[in-house]
């Protein structure tokens, strides 16, 4: 978060960078590959980007590189967890799920094959690629899918825990990781379940729910709102889908107000998922931080991120909106 | 492979007259099924019965009694749509009773309108949404050879899905990996929903097209027992690194007189007189053998 374009307005809060969720990734595929002889892993010509190269290097004969041909991918690792091996296959997020879709449905959800799927270069924070290659809607996609549990870390440790916890649960897992290096949030001890937020604080003026590298923002902001006397919780919500109903309702019961900060389309993401916990529980106002409907355009991360609304005066600003329409 | 040898005991058929007979009756109890359940696909069902009727009483291994065998052959779907073929056949093998054949398609039913294992386990994936079930045998495939073990995957696809892209990354894949433990069996009955291939898009020439893809193909009469068992057989033992392509040309709707070569009849069912037609025509058929 050294970026200079985050306006001087947030308070100074440095958090010590580390790697990025897909190296962590490739790092718990290795782990994975030796405490499990089933696993295999498959890659559609991405695997130096997404990681599953360290997999490759360590287990060559459990690798399957299926080439740029991602339905091809997807139906395979069904055939082979049908098999009884546990398939992790891993491309760019927007490739994977965009247009392995149907495969996913078809292949992995509607027969509930225990399969794993990891989609990296997840938002715009991909930087100068572009629209292309940035997904923007791959929660919305994969949350449709009935049965899909969906994923996005923090850091690296959140990363770690949480693929050692995709290959424990029976069933079809979606984890997007992301490209920058992310923050350092946790440590080694930090442990993760599926559908259980972190919290971290206490405040009862709002909460902000957020995943992936909003969790970052969101502690920035939560730093910056305690110096003007607003102190909020935040709760990273790693876990999409299901997504911890409990913990939403405590929090909408505690703090009276919700902000929810995802890097996604704010269609069918992380702020529906909330918003219907909210409706359910306890209904309090919330604000919504996401990509506008819209898709971003070639830039450096740290750009794009503040230029599209996602970075920690926005939040800020989504917190001091949402605490004045409380009651 | 002495301790599978009483597991590979599912019952064959050894004379062709026997299959004939069996495929007559079949036909009878897919025409009779998709009229009780009032929709159905009953062209490309009627197609690929000698198929289906080879693989299940000659050539895949495979035992009823033990539906989960690990070393049993596995065989898709792929043309999801021609189910009730392949529920007639399972019924005929043992695996499911012949009186859920009526319960096509309705509430409940383990024989759903597309092959759907949530509601039938025997069944080696779900299928429906074309073009996808070479991938999925490709998955099964490696996950034999990761395994070192001999079983063999078969899938069986439609002429009009090989329009679908997949199995051409699929045909690429195979060959390349040299996958000697799968093959495709194309139904190529010459019609698709819309109509003919020639007039939609033709994919011939089809052996060809799998040929230059690195792939073994046999192309034969996809209703002739004397064809169809050498060609699994010879795909079956397959040790020199290709996969095979068995192209069986075969006639949609075949057996009942008013459903061949007539698109009409790829995706409705018959109605209670037709059902009794073609019972009529299939029993005089039967006669002949």
């Amino acid at each position: 978060m050294s970026s200079t374009t985050v306006p001087t307005t947030i308070a100074k809060f440095e958090l010590k960078m580390g790697v990025a969720t897909r190296e962590a990734y490739g790092q718990a595929l290795v782990e994975l590959g030796k405490s499990n002889p089933n696993v295999v892993v498959l890659d559609a010509d991405l695997a130096k980007y997404t990681f599953s190269a360290k997999f490759q290097k360590e287990f060559p004969d459990r690798f399957f590189t299926v080439g740029i041909a991602e339905a091809n991918m997807v139906s395979i690792a069904s055939g082979m967890a049908l098999s009884g091996k546990l398939p992790f296959a891993s491309s760019f997020a927007v490739f994977l799920c965009d247009k392995g879709y149907d495969q996913l449905r078809m292949c992995v959800a509607y027969p509930g094959v225990n399969a794993k799927f990891v989609g990296s270069h997840g938002g715009i924070s991909i930087g100068e690629d572009g629209p292309s290659q940035q997904a923007v809607e791959d929660y919305a996609l994969m949350c449709a899918l009935a049965g899909f549990v969906v994923l996005n870390p923090s850091d690296e440790f959140c990363a770690r825990a949480l693929v050692h916890r995709m290959a424990e649960h029976v069933g079809p897992v979606y984890m997007r990781t992301g490209r920058p290096k992310a923050p350092i949030i946790y440590g080694p001890n930090d442990t993760f379940e599926i559908g259980k937020a972190k919290q971290h604080g206490q405040g009862r003026d709002a909460a902000i729910v957020a995943c992936g590298l909003e969790v970052g923002y969101a502690l920035q902001a939560q730093a910056q709102l305690a110096e003007e006397g607003i102190n909020v919780r935040v709760l990273d919500m790693h876990t999409i889908k299901p997504v911890d109903e409990a913990a939403i309702a405590k929090a909408a019961e505690e703090c009276g107000a919700i902000v929810t900060a995802e890097e996604h389309l704010l269609d069918g993401g992380l702020g529906s998922q909330v918003a219907r916990a909210v409706a359910k529980s306890r209904p309090v106002p919330m604000e919504f931080v996401g990509v506008q409907n819209t898709y971003a355009e070639s830039a450096t991360p740290d750009q794009l991120m503040e230029k599209y609304g996602l970075t920690a005066p926005f939040i800020v600003k989504a917190v001091k909106a949402v605490v004045k329409r409380k009651k | 492979m002495s301790t599978t040898a009483d597991l590979t005991a599912a019952r064959k058929m050894e004379s062709v007259i026997e299959l004939q007979r069996l495929a007559n009756r079949l036909r009878a109890e897919i025409v009779t099924m998709i009229g009780a359940a009032g929709s159905g696909h009953p062209g490309g069902s009627l197609s690929e019965v000698e198929l289906l009727a080879a693989l299940y009483f000659r050539v895949l291994r495979h035992n009823p009694k033990a539906p989960n065998w690990p070393d049993r052959d596995r065989f898709i779907l792929s043309k999801g749509h021609g189910c009730p073929a392949l529920y007639a056949v399972l019924a005929e093998a043992g695996y499911i009773d012949h009186s859920v054949l009526a319960t096509l398609r309705k509430l409940g039913s383990p024989l759903q309108g597309h092959p759907d294992k949530r509601f039938l386990p025997i069944l080696e994936a779900n299928t429906g949404s074309l073009g996808q079930g070479i991938s999925v045998g490709i998955g099964m495939a490696l996950a034999a050879r990761l395994d070192k073990k001999d079983w063999h995957t078969f899938v069986m696809v439609g002429d009009g899905e090989i329009q679908e892209g997949q199995n051409w990354e699929a045909a690429m894949f195979a060959s390349y990996h040299k996958l000697d433990n799968l093959t495709v069996i194309v139904d190529y009955n010459h019609q698709q929903l819309d109509g003919f291939l020639r007039d939609i898009l033709d994919p011939a020439p089809l052996a060809a097209k799998f040929e230059s893809f690195g792939w073994r193909a046999l192309e034969i009469d996809g209703h002739d027992f004397n064809q169809v068992i050498p060609a699994l057989e010879t795909a079956r033992a397959a040790k020199d690194g290709k996969p095979t392509c068995i192209v069986a040309n075969t006639i949609k709707g075949k057996g009942v007189s008013f459903m061949e070569n007539n698109p009409e009849w790829h995706g409705v069912a018959p109605r209670p007189e037709q059902v009794a037609a073609a019972i009529a025509e299939l029993e005089a058929a039967a006669k002949k053998l």
